[in-house]
């Protein structure tokens, strides 16, 4: 199938120099291939391979990355959108006024909180669920595999929509089950109090099918015999889930809790949709708070210390998890 | 194994432990319906705003605000659809959602390919140095660029354009690493033998390596589709023009100005709807890619 067309000797042929053996995976038959096709072609190929992600990486992520960080230290306006350069230079002017702004340290506040309760409740949901679902089902598992996945791949922004309708206190399907009960349904996202609780609910509702997904894949990856083994030294239901699920379990934890938390910290569709970061700015997160800053008032430059200040709290948080969560045993 | 097979115990499908000592299995049927029943009550509640949804969008107004609520519409109408479409222009915004995903899907589809070979099978000098630039940009949240990009795309006059809308994300460092993970099971000896008859690297690239790597490409095709089907804060960012709204946009300004939909749940259910169905069809019926896809990346 995949007989050329030249029979013709490949064209300049250097001998690679020393040293450029340098892929450990390649086995000895690789090793001399590698060595008779010529080095020079390669790293002409392999840049050439690399260059259009690498523009399309270098305008659109790296330029805008670095580009944040020098709007963050100016008073980048509405005017500046037409002329970029004319920012003038307020050193770090932006970050000490965010850390005396109230709606900036409530809306860190806020965006904490959904992580804090959202994160734990996701990834502990997320892993009964492929907990049960590993648990001798097999005919139905794909049945309830795909209901509960089903909720990660619809759009935000329909689900947040349809979120608002089912928690509405008078026409809501919550609501109606309150009345039907005979209560008096509570205004889920016209209070201080329940509109965060609710946007956790439907973050965690929209996101264990990842968690559990996951999960599923971590479960199957356990030796059917680690298990047969526990059982046949009298491991219980419950021992063999600590001491084996549990462990082994452990890289698949630590990416789940690494993507939902980074994930989490990022909220901007939920808020933006359900409560416009209402009531009284108490579903206001860092997200939606820079999106407004930014795009409605063009306060870009102080926006791009938030963007800053909430990337440093993401890179923090990660290489915290990564530390605390690392699989100690190695 | 039907000889394991215990009179009146439920076959366990697979073939997985063919000699499973009978009470073994015993001590684990007595679960399963536990296991069924925690299992369909959570998948009742996951399922609960998507039925809330579907048969919200054909309810009259009336029973849409009937307290106790209607599940079931005893009157099935299609007002709502009607209402929405007299509103909002859904087959345009729908076109833009295709167009925008499909040209990011391919761009996908070709340049993370083409990285995701280079960095498995050629042997170059910045190989590593590419490959951590890479796992670099699967961590960088996406709201860091948004402001600075605005100004870009504003500077190049390619706000309310496709061009705008895809350009940002023609190339994912997600695909990258996806299709470098499959590339990397090609054994060297086929690209070897390719090369020495004369092929060069893109006749490789593209006879030899693409066919191999298909059930890779249709897994990142469908994570590319629905990521730009469901993207939401760069197309509200770069679009000024109602004309150029991709459906989420559309449906979210809808949803949030309350002169337009007002208190109009129906309406806005069937907006949902429209929005959600392609979505979920595509899904249900291509479902086995998403969970593998999930699994491959997670695995690293």
């Amino acid at each position: 199938m995949s007989t050329t067309t030249g029979k013709a000797a490949q064209p300049a042929k250097v001998q690679a120099g020393p040293g450029t053996s340098a892929s450990p995976a390649a086995g000895p038959q690789g090793r001399r291939g590698r060595k008779r096709a010529s080095m020079g072609v390669q790293n002409a190929a392999g840049w050439l391979f690399s260059t259009p992600f690498l523009v399309l990486f270098t305008v659109f992520m790296a330029f805008p990355i670095l580009a944040t960080l020098l709007m963050s230290f100016t008073d980048f306006g509405l005017r500046n959108v037409t002329h970029p350069l004319d920012a003038k230079f307020i050193g770090f002017e932006n970050y000490v006024n965010l850390f005396s702004d109230d709606k900036f340290l409530k809306s860190l506040f806020n965006t904490a909180y959904f992580v804090v309760i959202g994160v734990p409740l996701t990834i502990f949901l997320g892993l009964v669920a492929a907990v049960l679902l590993n648990n001798g089902i097999d005919r139905a598992r794909t049945f309830f595999r795909v209901g509960f996945y089903a909720p990660v791949v619809t759009t935000i922004v329909a689900v947040a929509v349809v979120w608002r309708f089912v928690l509405d206190p008078s026409d809501g399907l919550i609501g109606g089950l309150f009345t039907e009960v005979g209560l008096t349904p509570p205004d889920f996202l016209g209070s201080e109090t329940l509109a965060m609780p609710s946007m956790i609910a439907m973050a965690v509702w929209r996101n264990l099918g990842t968690v559990m997904v996951l999960f599923i894949a971590g479960l199957q990856a356990i030796p059917t015999e680690v298990r047969e083994a526990a059982k046949l030294d009298g491991a219980g239901v419950w021992h063999e889930f600590r001491r084996i699920t549990v462990p082994l379990l452990r890289p698949t934890l630590l990416y789940a809790t690494v993507i939902t938390t980074i994930g989490y910290l990022n909220v901007f569709e939920e808020p933006f949709v359900m409560t416009q970061g209402g009531p009284s700015d108490s579903t206001l997160t860092v997200s939606l708070n820079m999106y407004r800053e930014g795009f409605n008032f063009f306060h870009m430059g102080y926006a791009s210390a938030m963007a800053y200040v909430l990337f440093v709290v993401i890179m923090g948080i990660t290489v915290l998890q990564l530390r605390l969560l690392k699989d100690n045993t190695k | 194994m039907s000889a394991t097979r215990a009179p009146g115990a439920v076959p366990t499908a697979k073939s997985k432990e063919p000699i499973r000592p009978q009470g073994m299995k015993k001590t684990r049927n007595p679960k399963r319906p536990l296991v069924y029943v925690l299992l369909s009550v959570g998948l009742l509640i996951m399922s609960a705003p998507f039925l809330w949804m579907a048969l919200s969008a054909f309810k009259t107004s009336s029973e849409l605000s009937a307290s106790p609520p209607v599940w079931i519409p005893t009157e099935w109408t299609l007002d709502n659809f009607r209402d929405l479409l007299d509103k909002l222009d859904l087959p345009l915004y729908f076109m833009n959602s295709v167009i925008v995903a499909v040209l990011v899907t391919l761009s996908n589809l070709v340049f993370c390919s083409m990285l995701g070979y280079a960095l498995a099978k050629l042997n170059f000098v910045g190989r590593n140095k590419i490959f951590g630039l890479v796992l670099g940009a699967l961590m960088v949240p996406g709201n860091l660029m948004l402001l600075p990009l605005f100004v870009l795309m504003s500077k190049l006059q390619l706000i309310d354009t496709y061009a705008g809308l895809v350009l940002p994300f023609a190339a994912g460092a997600f695909g990258v690493f996806l299709m470098r993970q499959f590339m990397q099971s090609i054994p060297d000896e086929l690209l070897e033998a390719a090369r020495m008859d004369g092929a060069g690297e893109w006749y490789i690239f593209w006879r030899i390596v693409m066919p191999l790597v298909k059930p890779a490409l249709a897994t990142l095709s469908i994570f590319t589709f629905l990521g730009s089907w469901n993207n939401f804060v760069w197309p509200l960012i770069a679009t000024n023009d109602p004309d150029k709204y991709t459906l989420p946009v559309a449906l979210a300004t809808f949803a949030t100005d309350p002169n337009k939909a007002g208190g109009s749940n129906g309406m806005l259910m069937a907006g949902a709807f429209l929005v959600v169905l392609p979505v979920l069809v595509l899904f249900i019926a291509l479902q086995r890619h998403f969970t593998q896809g999930i699994a491959t990346a997670g695995m690293k």
